[in-house]
Parts: C-alpha cells; structure tokens; sequence
C-alpha cells in the first residue's frame, strides 16, 4: 500500500467570469521516496499540496475520488480528526516565512512552542531540542537566534527556521513548498542534506515542490511536472533531461548555464494546447 | 576614473551584544561600463553593501567613491539619484500596491525634476517591453516577471549610469527570469549601463557580469574574472565550495 494515494484531484475557485480550475485531475501516489512537483507560478502545484492537507480556504473548493493517507480517505475526515493529521502525520513546510511565522513572538518562544505542543516534557528540554534543530539546521549562533524576532531575520534564516520547526513533531510525510528557494547554494545543500537524512532514515515521504529544474533533478527520486492545472509529464528525476515535453525542454532551455555562455537566454513560446488534454497520472 | 569604487568599508546594526558587523573591510572597484557581481550566501552582507551606498544602511564607515565623488554620511543628494539607481529582489513588495503603474512612473519622474512626464512615461514603458495598455494597471493586475519591469522602469526614471541589482529574478520563474535578463543586457547595451548585481546564483551571475567577489561572512574572500567561474579556477578554499555546491544544484 502506498503511503499517499491522490486520485482525481480537483481544486476549484469560483470568480465572477465563472469557475476557475486551480488544479484539474491530478493523481499520484507516493511512497516512501522524494517526489519533486515542479512548474511555473500559477501551474497549480502549490494548490496540489495545500489540497491534501485540506488547507484550501473557501470559497476554494477541493474535490477527489480520493486521497488516501495509509488507506485511510482524508476526505471524510472531520475537521479536529484532520487537525491531529496536519503536524504529526503530515507537514508543510510553506513557500514564505515572512508569513509563516509570528511576528510579535520570538524563534525560540515559537520552535518551543511547536515542541510542547506535541511532546509532554519541560522547558529547558524544549529549550536544548530548539537549540539542537537550529544547528541541525546550521544555523550559526542558535543562542541569539532563540532571542531575536522573524524580522531580524534573513529570508534564508528564516526558512531554516521553519523547517527546523516542521521537523520536531517527527511527521510520516513532509510537504516542502519551495522549501529552499530564498536560499543560497551552499546552505540549499546542507537543508537538502536534512531532508534526505530524513527519508533515508525515518522512511519519510517526501514531496518537494519546486520551480527549480536542476534541483529537483538532482534530488528528487521522481518529478511530475505540471503546467495549467495538470500533471504534462512524470518521469525519473535522472532522466529530466532528456524529457520529451516541449514544456519541460522550454524550461531547461531558458536556464542560464556557466559552462554555455550566449548573449541573450532563449525564452519560452507557450503554447495553448499544453493546457488541453488529460492529466498524466503519476503513479 | 572608476564607477563605483569602495575602500575599507564596514557596516554594522545593532549594538553591544547584538551587534552584527554585517560588511567588514570590503575593497572592489567597478569600471564605467562594467558588469560586476556580488555572490555569497544569505548574510554575507552582499545586498548590506547595496544599501549602504544608497543610503539605506546608515551605520558604515570607509570610502565610497562614486564617479570620482566621495560620498559622506546617511544622506544622499538629488545628483546622486539621478546617477545611482536600485532594483530590488521582490517586486511583489516594491511597488505602492494601490498607485498605477502610470502614477509610480509619473511621480519618480516628477521627483527628478522632468517636465515632459507624459513623453518619458510611455517612452520608459516602451523600454522595458512594456506596452501602453499596462500604463493604467495596478500592481496586482499584473504578472511578477511585469512587475519587475516596472522596477526596472522605476530606476531607469532618472536615466542613470549605475544599476544596483539585489537579486532582480531570485523571486521569478526561470521562465521569466530568461526574459527579464535578457531585457536587463539589452538595456546595458542601449543606455550604456554600469551594473552592480547581487545574487546567490552562480550561473546568473556568470551569465550577466564580467567580473564578481565572492563574499562570507561580510567579507570579500576573492574577486575574479568571470572566465575563472566558468572554467572552475577559483583560487579560494570558500569560493571554490561554492562553485562545487551549485555544480550539482
């Protein structure tokens, strides 16, 4: 049995000009393994994620045959049995942390926060977990970090933060929305590091959403992409390159390479029958 | 003469125990015309830098000289604007989001002091790609890789020699990230531009600047020639695990 089953997926926005449709029939399954969304802003991929853990706010509306989490159907589950799901079966690490964290509360009050909640233990051993997940994290001075505000922070911290935050409650599937894309190379490489460690060893899920190709390519087990609320192509991370979506090549292409140099980058031509036809289904 | 030269430059916040020395003695110079980069990890004081020459980090001390005057203290004069312009890293959050694209143009243009707004308004649309049908748009009826055209537009305002850079695609696509750098080397060319960027991306930086520092911990550890990103012929420990970690990204 697969650890998330999605089948037909459907996230929809009514507007004035009509329905909108976020995300239009994907399905995927996943295992214990690193799945890797990638796609341009607007193709629905963070929608995706948001719609498993039921965290499309109305008048959004969500609609499956099923999304399975070990069998068992998400969809039918109540609002305060969904609650006990987000956090301790599964995680979201969001795209933002200006907005995921609180502002007016200290990092150290808010990873504490996190710990108690989900562990009964005193506040020095949430203060030593806290201090140990930053540096896990590699956050260089864990000590001043604990004392200082969201906003003293850099957007690159501030992530580290919060995946230090999501990880405490030790979750069966992690969602990473765009987990590292305020960071710099060196530290995406030690965050990474994190998160493999965590599907290796705790045999996590893990789907990484992401608009960087080369990243996911090189990380990920598998990728579906996804253009205009659908799934376009599923292949072997390893094999991105030779992807026969025009789509996909489109995207390789406009990227800026150190050992190519050229003049002007070449640009994506869209076009309109990629938003057409069925989804791809990424099983 | 030089663009932008910077001598023994620290910048600092805080104070006491929460001081950070966020730039430490920086030296690099860029020439009139040049491209030249700023890469390193978040807090390495690559953007500080930016904002100590436009004024926006007012705790520094050391020499900035931009073409051939010295600049002193907080405050920047009229002059300095009409030669030292900034794009910033969100576009989502650098735009007035209930002024027009038209009001945020006209009244950059009407703080440099021009008279003909109305000619330079569509003329600087016109320059960025832009057509007059996005003039009367408000920021959040257009798309991110258009809202930074307007930045661009915004700091092209005052036709200035220098750029200031401070990751102008990291929030964008890479989609739209090829446009938008395309736009920012045919502009080079057009307004005979100096540019001084900032980004954490190796190959962006290799493909939009002929020179760059790498920087760590507010330090610069090595300035080289674009050719020794790209052939891998970094001389320093940090700035040769830096190329290694986004060779693989």
């Amino acid at each position: 049995m697969s650890l998330l089953e999605v089948e037909n997926l459907w996230v929809r926005f009514p507007t004035r000009q009509g329905i909108f449709d976020a995300v239009r029939g994907v399905s995927f399954t996943l295992e214990r393994e690193r799945l890797g969304i990638v796609g341009e802003s607007g193709s629905g991929k963070s929608m995706t994620g948001r719609a498993i853990l039921r965290l499309i706010r109305k008048p959004g509306i969500v609609e499956a045959d099923a999304i399975r989490l070990e069998g068992r159907n998400l969809l039918d589950l109540t609002e305060p049995e969904m609650r006990k799901v987000r956090g301790q079966k599964i995680s979201m690490v969001m795209q933002d942390p200006k907005f995921s964290l609180n502002p007016v509360m200290t990092i150290g009050d808010q990873i504490m926060e996190a710990y108690l909640l989900h562990n009964n233990t005193s506040k020095a051993q949430a203060r030593a977990k806290a201090i140990a997940m930053l540096e896990a994290v590699s956050i260089r001075d864990p000590e001043r970090v604990m004392r200082a505000y969201p906003h003293e922070m850099s957007g690159g911290m501030g992530q580290r933060i919060m995946i230090a935050m999501m990880l405490i409650p030790d979750p069966q599937i992690l969602i990473a929305d765009e987990p590292t894309s305020a960071l710099d190379v060196s530290v995406q490489r030690q965050v990474l590091d994190i998160m493999d460690g965590l599907v290796k060893e705790r045999g996590m899920g893990l789907i990484f959403i992401s608009h960087d190709l080369n990243l996911v390519s090189e990380f990920c087990d598998r990728v579906l992409i996804m253009y205009a609320g659908r799934i376009v192509e599923v292949c072997d991370a390893d094999k991105l390159h030779q992807a026969k979506h025009p789509y996909t090549q489109g995207l390789l292409n406009s990227l800026p390479r150190l050992d190519q140099p050229k003049k002007h980058l070449e640009v994506l031509k869209r076009d309109d029958a990629w938003a057409d036809g069925e989804s791809v289904g990424g099983s | 003469m030089t663009a932008l030269t910077i001598k023994d430059l620290n910048v600092w916040f805080g104070t006491d125990r929460d001081r950070v020395d966020a730039v430490k003695s920086a030296n690099f110079d860029v020439g009139i015309g040049e491209s030249f980069g700023l890469v390193g990890e978040s807090g390495s004081g690559k953007s500080t830098i930016l904002r100590a020459i436009t004024g926006l980090a007012p705790t520094w001390s050391g020499e900035i000289t931009v073409e051939g005057k010295q600049i002193t203290g907080a405050t920047r004069d009229r002059a300095f604007y009409k030669t030292v312009q900034m794009v910033f890293q969100d576009p989502y959050a650098s735009l007035h989001p209930r002024h027009t694209v038209d009001q945020v143009l006209s009244e950059t243009l009407h703080l440099h002091g021009f008279k003909d707004i109305n000619a330079r308004v569509v003329r600087l649309l016109d320059d960025v790609g832009l057509g007059g049908k996005f003039r009367f748009r408000y920021p959040h009826q257009i798309s991110g890789g258009q809202r930074q055209r307007v930045a661009v537009a915004r700091a092209l305002a005052g036709e200035p020699d220098i750029l200031l850079l401070d990751e102008p695609t990291s929030a964008l696509d890479v989609s739209v990230q090829a446009e938008i750098l395309n736009l920012l080397t045919d502009l080079r060319d057009e307004h005979k531009l100096t540019y001084l960027m900032v980004s954490h991306d190796l190959p962006v930086i290799g493909h939009m600047c002929d020179r760059l520092a790498v920087m760590k911990d507010g330090e610069i550890v090595e300035v080289m020639e674009t050719d020794d990103l790209r052939h891998g012929t970094a001389k320093h420990d940090y700035s040769r695990s830096l190329l290694a970690a986004s060779a693989v990204a």
